[in-house]
């Protein structure tokens, strides 16, 4: 177990292009973090350098109280789980699980030991003398996890552990993830670009855009109050809608349509206005036009897109709630209304 | 009441009577394999039916297709009779000779080829792909265009008449480089990575991991190698003078040369068998190897 500190930690790769912008921030000691991104912003190369597997071209990295820019991989004492599960084909599955431990010089008996626990823990007992290729997909990832268990690292590396495997058994195995990480209180961070997973196993989480840190916060800071646009946009489904608006007397979409509620504090001219669908709803007395033009159904939800004062919208409502094409009126949820910065997204 | 497919499935099979239609093309494919085939195998066979005969026999009527009463005293001869200028060699010594040889040619290519694709594959060299093209292009300059060159200076080394000789100057091997390099290059790179965080240093990673990835890959160029090292002729030729360091593919010829300068008949029948004799480890090495060896060239994903 240990703290994980990263002091304007910055990458350039070789070929100049500049992956990850200084970026600084603290894990504290036993915490599950969250990385998500879209492709290419930047996810791998911020952990891989946390792995010693890729170089650190600026800044400090500390894990528990040593500095380990130029330390090896291996003596870093962390463990990681690789998307493709990186299991060595020729080894069974214990022997894949002991092969760190036997690196290590651990003798026979405690080596075996520690499998055992680990693959008892896992449901992996009965597997033990079989190769990676005669296993499931799910099964395989419990042997990469079982891994990194069996060396009782100070850190958990994910790298897009559960991608590869189909939803069903992605949930499962994220709820199994999520114990186990809780069970040995082991500091951990793990890499998607899947919102649903960052949402539902972060502690914390860090949303990354084109090597630049946009905002870390819990789960409900991130989704609560977005500090951009662009988190706003990415974390949700569907996403937070965004609407060019202006602030004068009062907020006012694109159109001369009023919204009510506070406006932002100290800010004139043009802004940008999120609402979530979620935060928005069908009523007579609603102040916001809204023009449906599809309906969506999703089962427990029914989603309405449309447009309000010539600007695409979107709308949730529950599946008991009738819905038709056609305009309505639609009534704001109080704190419903995020202002955002017209020209950089920042939040106001 | 039945169900009707049921009912109606017999009568959808027309019945046939032995009579496949036999395609014009399937003929022709066959044929052209099958005349192959004869060609390859009619002059083994020839030589194998002949290694029974005495030498008269072969001397008087040539190459024979039945087969005669001298098949054992043939081989007896070829393997266990001394023979010849200085009555040092006999077949049993040659057969050492070719094995000591290919076994040497074949694992020493593939332990350089390995460990030079290691080096170009994975390690940071500022000159690598200069160096692997370097290596690449040898595969332009074969021994038989710098054999002059090659022997000076194992002449200049001492090393005329040894194994040493014979084996080393053949080694270096472009092709297993290739081989090998293409490999590796196909090993994910997640492994290699889930290996460092594994504590594995670059010489266990190369023990542990990548010789057993490789394994299919390094029967493939075995059989490869072994085949090529056992069929040399010129260098060997020119290496040994020494005959207790002959080799059966140079044996044979030198059975019926030494013969043919006197006045006696050659002994056909023993060149025939040795020449049998000389076929077979590299025949028995594919037969066994066979599967290892497709695995190894097709195999991609592992
Ligand atoms: N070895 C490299 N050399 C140069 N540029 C690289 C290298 N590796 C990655 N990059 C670039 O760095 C950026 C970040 O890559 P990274 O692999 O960290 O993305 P990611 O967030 O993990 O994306 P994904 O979700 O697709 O895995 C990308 O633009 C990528 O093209
Ligand atoms: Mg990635």
């Amino acid at each position: 177990m240990a703290k994980v500190n990263l002091q304007d930690v910055r990458k350039v790769y070789p070929n100049g292009h500049e992956a990850l912008v200084p970026c600084s921030f603290d894990i504290p000691d036993g915490e599950l973090v969250v990385l998500v991104g879209p492709s290419g912003c930047g996810k791998s190369t911020l952990l891989r350098m946390i792995a010693g597997l890729e170089e650190i071209t600026e800044g400090q990295l500390t894990i528990g109280d040593r500095v380990v820019n130029h330390v090896d991989p291996a003596d870093r004492n962390i463990a990681m789980v690789f998307q493709n599960y990186a299991l060595y084909p020729h080894m069974t599955v214990a022997q894949n699980m002991g092969y760190g431990l036997k690196n290590r010089g651990l003798p026979k008996p405690e080596i075996d030991q520690k499998v055992r626990d680990a693959a008892d823990m896992l449901d992996l007992t009965e597997y033990l003398n079989r190769r990676p290729n005669q296993l499931s997909g799910g099964q395989r990832q419990r042997v990469a996890m079982g891994r990194a268990i069996v060396r009782s690292p100070d850190l958990f590396l994910f790298d897009e552990p559960l991608s590869n495997l189909d939803a069903k058994l992605r949930n499962q195995m994220r709820i199994e993830i999520r114990a186990l990480q809780r069970r040995f209180n082991t500091t951990s961070v793990y890499v998607t670009h899947d919102q649903v997973e960052a949402m539902t196993m972060a502690d914390r989480i860090i949303v990354l855009n084109k090597g630049q840190i946009e905002q870390i916060g819990t789960p409900s800071q991130i989704y609560g109050s977005p500090a951009s646009t662009f988190v706003a946009s990415f974390m949700g489904a569907p996403p937070m809608n965004l609407l060019s608006g202006s602030v004068g007397d009062g907020v006012q979409i694109d159109g001369g349509i009023a919204v009510s509620g506070p406006s932002p504090q100290g800010h004139t001219g043009p802004v940008t206005i999120g609402i979530r669908p979620e935060d928005v709803e069908p009523s007579e007395a609603g102040v916001l036009p809204f023009e449906v033009s599809i309906i969506e159904e999703l089962g427990a939800q029914r989603l309405l897109h449309g447009e309000i004062g010539g600007q695409s919208f979107s709308v949730a409502v529950p599946k008991d709630q009738n819905a038709e094409t056609g305009t309505m009126k639609l009534a704001l949820k109080p704190g419903a209304v995020h202002f955002f910065h017209n020209e950089n997204g920042r939040r106001i | 009441m039945t169900d009707i497919s049921q009912t109606s499935a017999p009568a959808k099979q027309p019945v046939i009577m032995g009579r496949r239609r036999i395609r014009m093309s399937d003929v022709v494919d066959h044929a052209v394999l099958i005349l192959g085939a004869l060609l390859m195998l009619v002059p083994v066979y020839m030589i194998f039916a002949s290694s029974s005969h005495d030498a008269i026999t072969i001397h008087r009527e040539g190459l024979q297709f039945g087969f005669g009463e001298h098949f054992a005293a043939n081989y007896n001869a070829a393997l266990f009779e001394y023979g010849g200028f200085t009555d040092s060699v006999n077949g049993v010594t040659m057969l050492t000779n070719s094995l000591i040889l290919g076994l040497g040619f074949a694992i020493g290519k593939i332990i350089v080829g390995m460990m030079a694709a290691y080096a170009i594959v994975y390690f940071r060299l500022r000159f690598a792909t200069f160096a692997f093209w370097i290596i690449f292009t040898t595969l332009l300059l074969p021994l038989e265009v710098r054999i002059l060159p090659s022997y000076e200076a194992i002449q200049a080394m001492n090393l005329a008449n040894t194994y040493t000789g014979l084996i080393v100057p053949l080694i270096a091997s472009a092709t297993a480089t290739f081989f090998f390099r293409q490999f590796f290059r196909s090993i994910p790179e997640e492994l290699i990575e889930a290996a460092r965080i594994d504590g594995a240093g670059p010489v266990k990673f190369f023990i542990d991991i990548l010789v057993p990835l490789s394994r299919t890959m390094i029967a493939a160029m075995f059989i490869i190698m072994f085949v090529f090292g056992w069929n040399q002729y010129l260098w060997p030729t020119l290496i040994t003078t020494d005959e207790s360091l002959f080799t059966l593919v140079r044996g044979i010829r030198q059975i019926i040369q030494a013969y043919a300068d006197g006045s006696t008949t050659p002994e056909y029948g023993e060149a025939a068998a040795l020449a049998i004799i000389a076929m077979t480890p590299p025949v028995l090495i594919v037969v066994f190897f066979q599967n290892w060896f497709v695995k190894g060239l097709t195999e991609s994903d592992k």
